[in-house]
C-alpha cells in the first residue's frame, strides 16, 4: 500500500488549490488523483474569459487560470496520478483506485481532501415530456465536444435554462456559425450572472424567455423541434401559450449537483439543501481527517471563490496531520433563517477560528434594499445593508472571532430583514 | 441617434440604463437609470465604442487534444467579432505550443493579437 500525508480526490481548481496550500503549510507527501487525462478539470473546456478577477486581478480564460496552478503544483513537486478512478474511500482514510496502467492500487493517507466537483442535471432530472431523439445535450457536454474534441453539436439550437454554461454556449455556438433561437427559463428571473446575460445573449440578440419551459420534444432519430409554453407562479404551463420552435439541437443548462457518491459510500453527512457534505470552519466533513472544498460542497458561481475555499481546506488538512486542530471548546451550528437557502460552513468550532470566518450563503429569491442580519441566539452580531441580492450570486459575510463570542448560545442564524 | 437601452455589467445589480445624445453635457451623452458614476462611463462606452475580448478555439494537430483555446490579447470592437472569427477558423496549429504564443498578429488591423490560452 502506498502512503501519503494528504490524498486529494479530483484535480480541478479545488483540488489544485488545496494540494498547493497543503504543501506550502508543511504536508510533505501530497498526491492528487484525477480520472481525466490532464489536470485542470472543467476549466480546460471553459475557453471564455472572466476567471481570476479576485485572485489575480486579471480576466483570464479557464485554461490560463488552470495553467497558473498546474505550474505552481509542478514547481512544488506535488505528485499526481491521472487517468485514475477512485472507487471508494474508507473511514480510516484508505483510498482505493483503479487505472489501466497500474490496476487496483490502495493509498493510505493521513488526511483526505475531496474535490470532485459537480455534474450537470440532465433531462431525466427535470422530466421533460416528449420523444427521446438524439441531439439533446447538457450544456457542459456540448462545451466539451466543441471546445476540446472539435465536434459541432448542431446548427439550429434551443437552450433550456439560463445557467451560466448555457448562456456561454449560446454565444460559443453562434460564433461557430449556429443559429441560437431562444433561451427559455422556468423561473421569473435569470439563473446566471448578469455579465453573461449581456455579453452572451444581448450582444447577439438571443431572446431570453423568463417563466417559460419546454412542454414537448418532437423528433424520431434526431430532435426536430420543441414546444415552449409560459408557466404560472406554480411553474405549471399556461394553456394557449404554446409555441413551436424548429431545432436540431437542445441544450440543457438546468443546474448542477455536487458529485458525492464517494462521500456517501463511507458515511459523510450530506446537507440536503446544498447536496454536499456538512463541513466545519476548517472545511472538514463529519468524518475526522476528511476535508471537502469547491463544487462538491456547494455549487459556486465564481472559480475565485472555489480557490479561496480550497486553500482553506488544504491549509487545515496540513494542520490536522500535525495535530494542530482543536476538537474541544465551544461549538456553534449555523442555520439559514428567513430568505436564506443555506449557509456553509454548517459547524463552527470557536477554538479553530483565529481572526475571522467567512460564511457563504444563497438567498432564495430576489431582494432589494434589505439587510442580512446575523444573530447568535437572540443577540444581533452583524447587520449588512444590501441594495440587491439574487439567488444567482453567492453572498458572503465575514464574522470576527470576537463577534462569535458575543453570545454563549450555540446557534448562529442569518435572516433577510 | 435615439435612446439606447443598456444593462450595466459593472456590478451584480445590473442597472437598466438609457443612453441618449446630449449636446449640453461634456461627454455629449446623457445616461439615465444608473445608480453610480461607473455605470455612466460604461453606458457611454457601450454606445460609442463597445469592445470585447474574443475567445475561441483553433484546429490543433500532432496531439490528443483536437482544439487549442485562443483569445485576443486586447478587447476588439464588437462589430468586428464575426470577421475575426472567420480568420481564426482559417488557421491550423501544430503542437507543441506555449501559453501566450502569438498565432495571428494584429488581427483585422485591430491592434490585437490572437494568442494561445494554454500550453500543449
Amino acid at each position: 500500500m502506498h502512503e501519503y500525508d494528504i490524498a486529494v480526490i479530483g484535480g480541478g481548481p479545488a483540488g489544485l488549490a488545496a494540494a498547493i496550500e497543503a504543501k506550502k503549510n508543511g504536508a510533505d507527501e501530497v498526491l492528487i488523483i484525477d480520472r481525466d487525462i490532464e489536470l485542470g478539470g472543467i476549466l480546460q473546456q471553459c475557453v471564455h474569459n472572466g476567471f481570476g478577477l479576485h485572485i489575480f486581478q486579471e480576466e483570464l480564460t479557464g485554461p490560463e487560470y488552470a495553467e497558473r496552478f498546474i505550474n505552481e503544483l509542478k514547481d512544488l513537486g506535488i505528485d499526481y496520478k491521472l487517468d485514475t478512478m477512485v472507487l471508494g474511500i474508507t473511514e480510516d482514510r484508505i483510498v482505493s483506485t483503479v487505472s489501466s496502467s497500474d490496476g487496483l492500487v490502495s493509498i493510505k493517507a493521513k488526511a483526505i481532501v475531496m474535490s470532485m466537483g459537480c455534474r450537470e442535471r440532465s433531462r431525466g432530472a427535470i422530466n421533460i415530456p416528449g420523444s427521446r431523439p438524439s441531439g439533446i445535450f447538457t450544456a457542459g457536454t456540448a462545451q466539451r465536444f466543441v471546445n476540446k474534441e472539435g465536434y459541432m453539436v448542431g446548427r439550429k439550437v434551443v437552450i433550456l435554462g439560463s445557467g451560466d454554461i448555457g448562456m456561454i454556449m449560446a454565444r460559443r455556438l453562434i460564433l461557430e456559425g449556429a443559429q441560437v433561437q431562444v433561451v427559455a427559463e422556468v423561473l421569473p428571473y435569470p439563473g446566471g450572472l448578469i455579465r453573461n446575460i449581456v455579453q452572451c445573449l444581448d450582444d447577439y440578440d438571443i431572446p431570453l424567455l423568463l417563466s417559460h419551459t419546454i412542454v414537448d420534444i418532437k423528433g424520431k432519430d434526431r430532435i426536430e423541434g420543441v414546444t415552449i409554453a409560459e408557466v404560472d407562479e406554480k411553474r405549471k404551463p399556461v394553456k394557449g401559450t404554446e409555441q413551436y420552435y424548429e431545432c436540431d439541437t437542445l441544450l440543457l443548462s438546468v443546474g448542477l449537483i455536487p458529485e458525492n457518491e464517494l462521500s456517501k459510500g463511507f458515511g459523510v453527512k450530506i446537507d440536503p439543501v446544498t447536496g454536499g457534505p456538512v463541513v466545519n470552519e476548517s472545511m472538514e466533513t463529519t468524518v475526522e481527517g476528511v476535508f471537502a472544498c469547491g463544487n462538491v460542497v456547494h455549487v459556486h458561481d465564481l472559480v475565485d471563490n472555489v480557490t479561496e475555499e480550497s486553500r482553506k481546506a488544504g491549509r487545515n488538512a496540513a494542520r490536522f496531520i500535525k495535530d494542530k486542530t482543536s476538537v474541544y471548546g465551544h461549538v456553534i451550528n449555523t442555520k439559514p433563517g428567513k430568505g436564506i437557502r443555506y449557509i456553509v460552513p454548517q459547524i463552527i468550532r470557536e477554538n479553530n477560528v483565529e481572526h475571522s470566518i467567512d460564511l457563504y450563503m444563497r438567498v432564495d429569491r430576489i431582494f432589494k434594499n434589505e439587510k442580512l442580519v446575523v444573530r447568535i441566539g437572540e443577540t444581533v452580531i452583524k447587520k449588512i445593508n444590501k441594495a440587491y441580492m439574487r439567488p444567482g450570486e453567492m453572498e458572503h459575510i465575514n464574522i470576527t472571532a470576537e463577534d462569535l463570542k458575543a453570545g454563549d448560545h450555540s446557534l448562529l442564524t442569518v435572516d433577510v430583514e | 441617434m435615439g435612446k439606447t437601452a443598456i444593462t450595466c455589467t459593472i456590478c451584480p445589480i445590473g442597472c437598466t440604463m438609457e443612453v441618449s445624445e446630449d449636446k449640453s453635457s461634456t461627454s455629449g451623452y446623457l445616461v439615465r437609470g444608473n445608480s453610480c458614476k461607473r455605470g455612466e462611463g460604461y453606458g457611454i462606452t457601450e454606445v460609442t465604442n463597445p469592445t470585447r475580448i474574443l475567445t475561441s478555439t483553433v484546429k490543433l494537430k500532432n496531439t490528443n487534444l483536437k482544439r487549442l483555446p485562443v483569445r485576443t490579447d486586447k478587447p476588439i470592437p464588437k462589430k468586428l467579432i464575426f470577421a475575426c472569427m472567420k480568420e481564426i477558423n482559417s488557421i491550423e496549429i501544430d503542437a507543441p505550443v506555449k501559453l501566450g504564443a502569438i498565432l495571428i498578429e494584429n488581427i483585422f488591423s485591430t491592434g490585437a493579437n490572437v494568442i494561445s490560452s494554454r500550453t500543449v
